[in-house]
C-alpha cells in the first residue's frame, strides 16, 4: 500500500483544435504535471491560476470525466485510468466533487431533499429510513444547517452560501478520503464565502478530508491552503507551502499575480503599469522554452530553449520553474555583477 | 473640507429613488429611496452582495429599468435637468452622450458579427449623424488607442480579442461621446487578476485623461480601494454609509460596512474567518425600523421600531444607524462607548 493518497505522475492532456481548413493544432492543457497528497494528515491543496493554465483540466482529469494523453494518476495504490466500472464506483465513493455554479448543479424542479436522497440510494449508505435521516441530519449540522430549515425547500430558496454548503454535506456524507473542489467559492459573495472555507477547515481538520481546491482566488487560498500549485498555460510556475510562496513568490509569473491582487487599502496602490501581448503572441512559446517568455520581464535567451524546470528556493517546500533559481545562474550572475 | 463639498457642484443627483419589482406576493423593493450626489471628475463606489441593488439602482438612475421592474419614485437630475420626466426620444439624446454606462459582462455585450470599429462608429453615427463621417476613423483609433488597445484591432472582430481586450474596447465605446457620468457595473469581476487589473489602471488613466465622473458598482473591496474616491454602502435597497474611502477603509461606522471590510480574505496574514448569512429578510416584507436589525450584531430595541435617518457623523461620513447620537454641540457620540464607560 502507498503512502500516497493521491499522486499525479508526469500528467499531459492534449487537447486537438480543429481549425478553419482543416489544420489541426494542439492546445497543450497540461503538460508534464506532478501532485502527490499524502494519506494523513489530510490537508488542503491549492491549484492556482489564470483562466487557460489548466487547472480545470486538471480537476477534471482527477474526477474521471476525460482520460490523460500521457502520464499516469495513481490513488491509493490504483492507476484509475485502466480501473473496471467496479473500481471507477468505488473510486466515486473516495473522491467526490465541488462545482463552481451554486445554482447549476441543482435540479429546479426537486427539493434539496432530493440531492441527499439520490447519493444514498446510488451508493447504499443506509438500509432504514431512520439511519437515512440521521446521516442527512448529521452532514447538514457539519455544514452549519439544519434539516428541518432546508431539506423541505426548493434550490430558488436558498442563498448562494446555502447551496455551496449544501453541496459540501453531500460530499461529506458519502465519507470521501479527497474531494475536489473547483472553484467553490468563486460565485458567492464575498461575505458569504467564509462560511464555505471554514466548512472545509473543518472537514479537513475534524473529519480528515484532503481537498484539490482549485481557484483563481490566491487570497482565500492563502487564509486557507496547506501547499499551492501556481499553473501558468498548464505548468507548474511555482508551488510549495502556500504562506511562504505568497509572502515570497519567486517566479516573475507569481510575482506579476500577487502583486495585481488589489488590496483593501486606499493608501497601497497599484505599482507600474503592466503590457499584456495579444493572445498570439503569448501562444508563440507554447511547443518551445517557458511559457512565460512573452510576458516575463527577467526572460533570456536561455528561456526559448527547453522548458525550465523546479528549482528548489529551500530545502523543505518551496520550488519555482525559472531558470533564474538555477545555481549555475545564480553563479554567473554573482561572478558578473 | 465640507466646505469645499458644498462648494462643488453635483454632476449627478440621485433623491430618494425607488426602484421595485413587481411579483404577485408584493412588490420586492430593490431600490427602497437611495439618495447621494456625484460630483464633477469623482468616482463614486456603490458596493454591497448580491440582491442590495446595486445593479437595479444603476439601472433606474439610467432610466433602463425594464417589467417587470418600474421606477416607483424619487429623482434623478444630471446638470440640474431632471431625467425622470424627460419623454422616450429626449432621454435618448442623453443616454450615451451624458450617461454612458459600461454593463455587467460588457465583454459578452458586443455584437459577433459586426468588427470592433464598426461598432464604435455605429454609436458615434447614431448620435451625431452624417457629419460625424468626417475624420471618423481618426477618432476611432483615438479611442482605441485611448483605452491602450493597439490600432489593428480597428479591422477585428470580438472573437479575435481577449477578454480584457473586449472589455476595454467597451470602456472606449462608453466614452466615444465624451460623456459626463459613466456606470460601470462590475466592469472587471468577470476577469483574471492580472488582467482586471490592466482593465481597472485603463480606467482609471480614461478618466483622469477626461475629467469624467464614473459610478463604479461592484462587490470588490479590495478593487474599490484601489479604484474609487467616495463609497456607497447598499444593504437590502438602502444605503447604509457613504463615506470618502480613506474614512470608509480606516473607520467604518455602520456595522455592515465593518462586516463588509472584514470579509475581505488577507493576502498579508491569516485571519480567523468571519462567518455571516446572507440577507436574511423577505424583500417583499422589510421589518420596520433598519433593514439590518435581523443581521446586526450590536441591535438595540429603537432599531426594530424606527429606521435610522442618515447623519453626517464625521465631515462627509453619512450613516444611517441608531448607534451614533448627536451631542448638542453637533459631535456624535458612539453608543457603545457609553455602554462601554459605565
Amino acid at each position: 500500500m502507498s503512502e500516497m493518497l493521491l499522486e499525479i505522475r508526469n500528467a499531459s492532456k492534449i487537447y486537438k483544435q480543429r481549425a478553419a481548413g482543416g489544420v489541426s493544432r494542439d492546445v497543450i492543457a497540461l503538460q508534464d504535471f506532478n501532485l502527490s497528497i499524502p494519506k494523513s494528515p489530510a490537508s488542503i491543496i491549492t491549484i492556482a491560476g489564470e483562466s487557460g493554465s489548466g487547472k480545470t483540466t486538471l480537476a477534471q482529469l482527477v474526477l474521471g470525466f476525460t482520460h490523460l494523453s500521457s502520464g499516469q494518476i495513481i490513488f491509493d495504490g490504483q492507476d484509475i485510468s485502466n480501473a473496471d466500472a467496479h473500481q471507477m464506483k468505488d473510486y466515486r465513493h473516495q473522491v467526490q466533487a465541488v462545482f463552481q455554479d451554486p445554482f447549476g448543479v441543482y435540479n429546479p424542479f426537486y427539493r434539496v431533499e432530493h440531492v441527499f436522497s439520490t447519493v444514498i440510494s446510488n451508493f447504499k449508505l443506509a438500509n432504514s429510513q431512520a439511519s437515512r435521516r440521521s446521516l442527512i441530519e448529521t452532514a447538514l449540522n457539519i455544514v452549519g444547517l439544519h434539516g428541518d430549515d432546508v431539506l423541505r425547500k426548493y434550490p430558488h430558496q436558498l442563498s448562494g452560501g446555502q447551496r455551496q454548503r449544501i453541496m459540501m454535506a453531500r460530499a461529506y456524507m458519502i465519507s470521501p478520503k479527497l474531494i475536489v473542489a473547483d472553484e467553490p467559492v468563486s460565485m458567492v459573495d464575498a461575505s458569504l464565502r467564509a462560511s464555505i472555507l471554514d466548512v472545509m477547515i473543518r472537514l479537513k481538520e475534524e473529519i480528515g478530508i484532503s481537498f484539490l481546491y482549485i481557484t483563481h482566488d490566491l487570497s482565500t487560498a492563502y487564509q486557507i491552503g496547506d501547499q499551492i500549485y501556481i499553473l501558468y498555460q498548464g505548468t507548474i510556475a511555482e508551488k510549495g507551502n502556500t504562506i511562504k510562496v505568497i509572502d515570497e513568490p519567486k517566479h516573475p509569473y507569481v510575482q506579476l499575480l500577487v502583486d495585481s491582487v488589489p488590496v483593501p487599502d486606499p493608501d497601497v496602490k497599484w505599482v507600474g503599469e503592466i503590457n499584456l501581448p495579444s493572445d498570439e503572441e503569448m501562444r508563440m512559446s507554447v511547443n518551445s522554452g517557458c511559457r512565460f517568455y512573452p510576458r516575463c520581464p527577467a526572460r533570456m535567451d536561455r528561456c526559448l530553449t527547453a522548458q525550465p524546470p523546479l528549482y528548489k528556493i529551500d530545502e523543505v517546500d518551496h520550488d519555482a520553474s525559472c531558470y533564474l533559481y538555477d545555481q549555475n545562474e545564480i553563479a554567473v550572475v554573482k561572478n558578473n555583477p | 473640507m465640507s466646505q469645499q463639498k458644498s462648494q462643488k457642484k453635483p454632476v449627478l443627483e440621485v433623491k430618494d429613488l425607488r426602484v421595485y419589482y413587481e411579483t404577485p406576493k408584493g412588490d420586492v423593493l430593490a431600490v427602497d429611496g437611495i439618495s447621494f450626489d456625484l460630483y464633477q471628475g469623482e468616482t463614486l463606489g456603490l458596493v454591497g452582495e448580491s440582491g442590495s441593488g446595486k445593479s437595479t439602482a444603476a439601472m433606474g438612475i439610467l432610466q433602463l429599468t425594464v417589467p417587470p421592474g418600474r421606477i416607483a419614485g424619487g429623482q434623478v437630475s444630471l446638470d440640474g435637468q431632471s431625467l425622470l420626466d424627460l419623454p422616450e426620444d429626449k432621454l435618448r439624446e442623453y443616454r450615451w452622450v451624458q450617461l454612458a454606462l459600461i454593463p455587467q459582462g460588457a465583454m459578452n455585450s458586443l455584437n459577433p458579427t459586426m468588427k470592433v470599429s464598426d461598432q464604435i462608429r455605429d454609436v458615434i453615427l447614431a448620435h451625431e449623424g452624417a457629419k460625424a463621417k468626417n475624420g471618423l476613423k481618426e477618432r476611432v483609433l483615438e479611442l482605441l488607442s485611448t483605452v491602450g488597445l493597439p490600432g489593428r484591432v480597428y479591422d477585428l472582430y470580438p472573437h479575435e480579442l481577449s477578454g480584457g481586450m473586449k472589455q476595454r474596447a467597451c470602456i472606449a465605446m462608453a466614452i466615444a461621446l465624451n460623456p459626463t457620468v459613466i456606470v460601470a457595473d462590475e466592469a472587471t469581476s468577470a476577469l483574471d487578476v492580472v488582467v482586471q487589473r490592466v482593465v481597472a489602471q485603463t480606467m482609471l488613466k480614461v478618466k483622469e485623461k477626461l475629467g469624467v465622473s464614473m459610478i463604479m458598482i461592484g462587490h470588490d473591496m479590495g478593487l474599490m480601494a484601489q479604484m474609487v474616491d467616495r463609497i456607497a454602502v447598499m444593504y437590502a435597497g438602502k444605503i447604509v454609509e457613504i463615506a470618502p474611502v480613506r474614512d470608509m477603509f480606516a473607520d467604518p461606522k455602520h456595522p455592515y460596512s465593518e462586516l463588509l471590510i472584514d470579509s475581505v480574505p488577507s493576502l498579508k496574514e491569516r485571519k480567523p474567518l468571519k462567518i455571516t448569512e446572507g440577507i436574511t429578510h423577505d424583500p417583499r416584507n422589510p421589518p420596520p425600523g433598519c433593514i439590518f436589525q435581523l443581521r446586526c450584531p450590536f441591535v438595540m430595541d429603537v432599531c426594530r421600531k424606527d429606521a435610522p435617518p442618515m447623519q453626517e457623523v464625521k465631515p462627509d461620513q453619512f450613516v444611517a444607524c441608531h448607534l451614533y447620537q448627536a451631542n448638542e454641540d453637533g459631535s456624535f457620540i458612539d453608543v457603545r462607548d457609553v455602554v462601554r464607560n459605565t
